[in-house]
């Protein structure tokens, strides 16, 4: 059976999840990527109060498309970006901000695994490109900050609801599914070079 | 008389078409793949991804959020007294707004964002002629995650297709599970460093069922196409039997000491769309003809 967890998450629930869990959310996702982990930690640098409080949210790396009807927003598409771009900043992030879960895709390096485990957060993969399918579990958007970032680098903040399936592919005890998935393509590349003929 | 605002018309229904419908090559490797993954886990990657397509298509939406930066690829005939350019630029904006696509264009230092996909050199345009006469213009909206995995090696003669093969393998093992999987390649190889980068994006605008005419690339096609899959990156990088859809290469001859091989990785989303424009304004779509 599939686990629903609300958000904001707590603690309890994230250290319970396991690899290769199927999950769905509920509650405020916030999303963030590039610019939002630079100018987050900019801020608390200066000691900045951030417009949105990320303790036990659920990050979403995501750009989506909106489109304003009336004075809403509403979501066209909202996949995942590609997380490991976000690798040098997130370990910080985490630690100064602590989200419980962060949602994206491709997962990420071995110094975030680190700082899930540490702080107390998983990295639940969605799949990359099934916008559609993502966005049917946002039901409304409530709000947006940082704006002059652009649109897919703004922080939205969207209500979801069985927003998923997602899949605890890093857990908050430091394991990971893609490095388990490595291993493999490590005895796997050793076939494939034989058959193309090369050492 | 074929006016601008027929080309605008027809970029901005050439744009709506990409990001909302693929081509039948591609959606048909992915309910291929689709069928043949037996893992939970690969199958529910991929279940995800022909829900979405069904999803995009019936609700007219982008199926990906990242509708890319728009690149062209636009054939004229030689009397074109149209401006082009111009239509495409238009119709650029108005399909941000209309589609709507993602504004992603931005400036690369200030990564300020006008908000309209247009901005220096973008839409960038491929220019071509031909004897036909009609205007012929696609368009590939790629995202980033998969662009970022591309990759140059300006090889030296003597390494040789050896040389060739081990890049594609290592360019493909660090790409992982980022550029969303399972992918399609497009390879360059031969001309000088730019012209091998240019010809590995625009091998990708050839469907990945049809094999290139020259048998010895179209070997080194399937070679590496059948190798690559063999490493179980599988879809979205969580394992699986289906790493790669398709492996297509273009060639140019290149200087006698070099070797130049590009590669361009493009996501599960192979986007692109074709439209022909005859001096009657009516609009042929190859692309999405069913």
């Amino acid at each position: 059976m599939p686990k629903r967890l609300k958000i904001p998450l707590a603690e309890n629930d994230v250290r319970g999840l396991k690899l290769g869990e199927t999950v769905y959310l509920d509650g405020v996702v916030l999303t963030g990527r590039d610019e939002v982990h630079i100018h987050a930690l900019e801020y608390h640098e200066k000691g900045k109060q951030l417009p949105v409080d990320f303790k036990g949210a659920a990050l979403f790396h995501c750009g989506p498309i909106m489109r304003k009807v009336g004075d809403k927003w509403e979501v066209v598409a909202a996949g995942p970006t590609t997380s490991s771009r976000m690798n040098s900043l997130e370990p910080q992030f985490i630690e100064k901000f602590r989200p419980g879960a962060i949602i994206g895709k491709g997962g990420m390096s071995q110094p975030t695994i680190d700082a899930m485990k540490k702080f107390g957060c998983v990295y639940l993969a969605i799949t990359g490109g099934a916008a559609v399918l993502a966005a049917k579990g946002i039901k409304s958007v409530s709000g947006v900050e940082w704006f002059e970032l652009g649109m897919p680098e703004a922080i939205w903040i969207m209500n979801a609801e069985n927003f998923g399936p997602l899949t605890v592919a890093i857990d908050a005890s430091g394991n990971s599914l893609y490095a388990a998935v490595n291993s493999k393509i490590k005895e796997n590349e050793v076939k494939a070079r034989e058959k193309l003929g090369l050492k | 008389m074929l006016t601008e605002a027929d080309i605008q018309n027809a970029t901005v229904e050439l744009l709506r078409k990409a990001v909302v419908k693929l081509p039948k090559d591609v959606e048909d490797a992915i309910r291929k793949a689709y069928a043949s993954e037996t893992d939970e886990v690969p199958k529910m990657q991929l279940k995800a991804i022909v829900d979405n397509i069904d999803l995009a298509l019936k609700g007219n939406t982008p199926m990906c959020q990242d509708t890319g930066v728009t690149i062209f690829y636009v054939t004229l005939p030689r009397e074109c007294k149209v401006n082009v350019e111009k239509g495409i630029v238009e119709g650029v904006r108005r399909a941000t707004k209309e589609v709507p696509l993602r504004p992603n264009a931005v400036h690369p230092l200030t990564r300020k964002n006008p908000g309209d996909n247009v901005g220096e050199r973008m839409p960038f345009i491929n220019w071509k002629l031909h004897d036909q006469d009609y205007i012929e213009m696609t368009v590939m909206t790629k995202g980033a995650g998969s662009e970022n995995m591309s990759a140059l090696a300006m090889l030296t003669p003597s390494s040789g297709i050896k040389g060739i093969k081990e890049f594609a393998l290592n360019t493909l093992l660090r790409a992982g599970s980022n550029p969303c999987p399972p992918t399609i390649i497009g390879m360059g190889i031969g001309g000088s460093s730019d012209i091998a980068m240019k010809l590995a994006k625009e091998a990708l605008l050839r469907p990945i069922d049809v094999r290139h005419k020259d048998p010895e690339i179209a070997k080194l096609e399937t070679d590496l196409y059948e190798a690559i899959n063999m490493l179980g990156i599988g879809p979205m990088g969580l394992g699986g039997k289906t790493t790669m859809l398709g492996l297509n290469i273009e060639y140019a001859f290149c200087h006698t000491a070099s070797l130049p091989v590009a590669i361009n990785v493009q996501c599960w989303a192979g986007r692109r769309a074709t439209v022909r424009i005859s001096p009657d304004g009516t609009m042929k779509y190859p692309t999405h003809e069913r």
